[in-house]
């Protein structure tokens, strides 16, 4: 007989709610000739979507909340209109 | 220390359960990088727990045990009592982890209030961070013992009749190691209450302010800026104290000492839908002159409180 004790542990991965990135209606767009690099995006992002080192936005798990378009101070990111292909 | 000085540990994995704009996971993530990977977290009910995921996957990094409603003090308080039994029966070696509750503000002003009251008493080792968002916004926006007076709750369908209670301070009152609030618009001030909470052994309890932009009723990307309005409008106190001794910090200090002008309150209120009732009222002016001398007095109260232990 098999004696193996299954616990109800889980294991971090990632999308463990889904592919989030469904849920956006706006999509931030970064330009990268504003960005200063101060990291407030990356510090404030709910999702940890937005990458520490070239600022990338990870559109799989990005919301589209706005955030980061709100706080950014050099006015970097915008938000567009998310339109079906 | 800057941001970018800040560690690259992550608390979470995108794709979390939580509302696009959530401030739960924004402060999780600025915790975590202060505590490290050394630390067990204990979840009472709350959205930080209905945003995980379903078994067998979670988005949380950290080690998270969900425990019920009212034992947050009990359980956080019982895991450190243990770790230090396996220390001193030699079973465990290294740093000892840092113990934390990640628990909303039901789990703290109403229903774990005595456990967390009993706990910190006895000053049992870990740190409690109430993430207070002024509702019971993951079963439904119902009132809390955190809602402010005059907002809109599914429970207080005219708005709430009485204002809310001043939860850290009860907490100072219990004279622990080590006592703070702190608001996701100022994520140093933040960062350098956790990691100063860190070093501490004894009872620590940090509360973060958090604007939920699904129970307050605005769009989602002002999360921050609400923040840095209730602050700036007084609405929101920034301090720490040590054994009962009070300190405030930065803006809520400047605006004790009258440095700085408090915003105008207006700002704060109005886009936030729970209070729509209390603009459309005819006895709207006479409310919001309620709650900014209520703001008032909280203030002064503070700071003569920082005032009587030096």
């Amino acid at each position: 007989m098999d004696k193996k004790i299954v616990q109800p542990i889980s294991r971090p991965v990632q999308g463990a709610c889904g592919v989030t990135g469904t849920w956006r209606s706006q999509r931030p767009i970064l330009d990268t000739s504003l960005c200063n690099g101060c990291l407030i995006c990356w510090l404030y992002c709910p999702e940890a979507a937005i990458s520490r080192e070239d600022r990338d936005i990870d559109f799989t798990y990005c919301k589209g909340c706005g955030i980061c378009a709100v706080e950014c101070g050099k006015k970097a990111i915008r938000m567009v209109k998310e339109e079906i292909k | 220390m800057k941001i970018k000085d800040l560690s690259t540990l992550e608390y979470i994995t995108p794709g979390t359960g939580a509302c696009a704009g959530c401030p739960s996971t924004i402060g999780l993530r600025i915790i975590g990088k202060a505590l490290g990977e050394n630390a067990i977290g204990f979840l009472t009910p709350s959205c930080a727990v209905a945003s995980m995921g379903l078994t067998p996957q979670t988005c949380y990094t950290f080690p998270a045990l969900n425990i019920c409603f009212a034992s947050a003090g009990a359980s956080a308080g019982g895991a450190a009592m243990a770790l230090d039994a396996l220390y001193r029966k030699g079973k465990l070696q290294g740093e000892k982890p840092v113990v934390f509750n990640w628990v909303g503000d039901g789990g703290t002003y109403d229903i774990g209030f005595q456990g967390l009251s009993g706990s910190a008493e006895r000053n049992d080792d870990y740190i409690h961070f109430c993430y207070n968002n002024e509702a019971y916004s993951n079963t439904g926006n119902q009132r809390s013992g955190a809602t402010p007076q005059f907002a809109l709750t599914t429970t207080s369908p005219t708005g709430k009749e009485i204002g809310q209670k001043n939860m850290p301070l009860l907490m100072l009152e219990h004279r622990p190691p080590y006592v703070a609030t702190a608001s996701l618009a100022y994520p140093m001030d933040l960062y350098r209450k956790v990691e100063k909470a860190k070093n501490i052994t004894g009872f620590r309890y940090i509360e973060i302010h958090m604007p939920c932009c699904t129970s307050w009723r605005f769009p989602a990307a002002d999360t921050i800026k609400m923040s840095k309005l209730a602050v700036r409008t007084g609405a929101w106190l920034l301090w720490e104290g040590e054994y009962g001794k009070l300190t405030l910090n930065g803006v809520t200090a400047s605006l004790a000492e009258g440095r700085r002008k408090p915003a105008p309150l207006e700002n704060y209120l109005k886009p936030q839908g729970r209070f729509s009732t209390m603009f459309k009222s005819p006895d709207k002016d006479k409310h919001l002159a309620f709650i900014e001398y209520n703001i008032h007095r909280e203030l002064e109260f503070m700071a003569g409180r920082a005032k009587l232990l030096k």
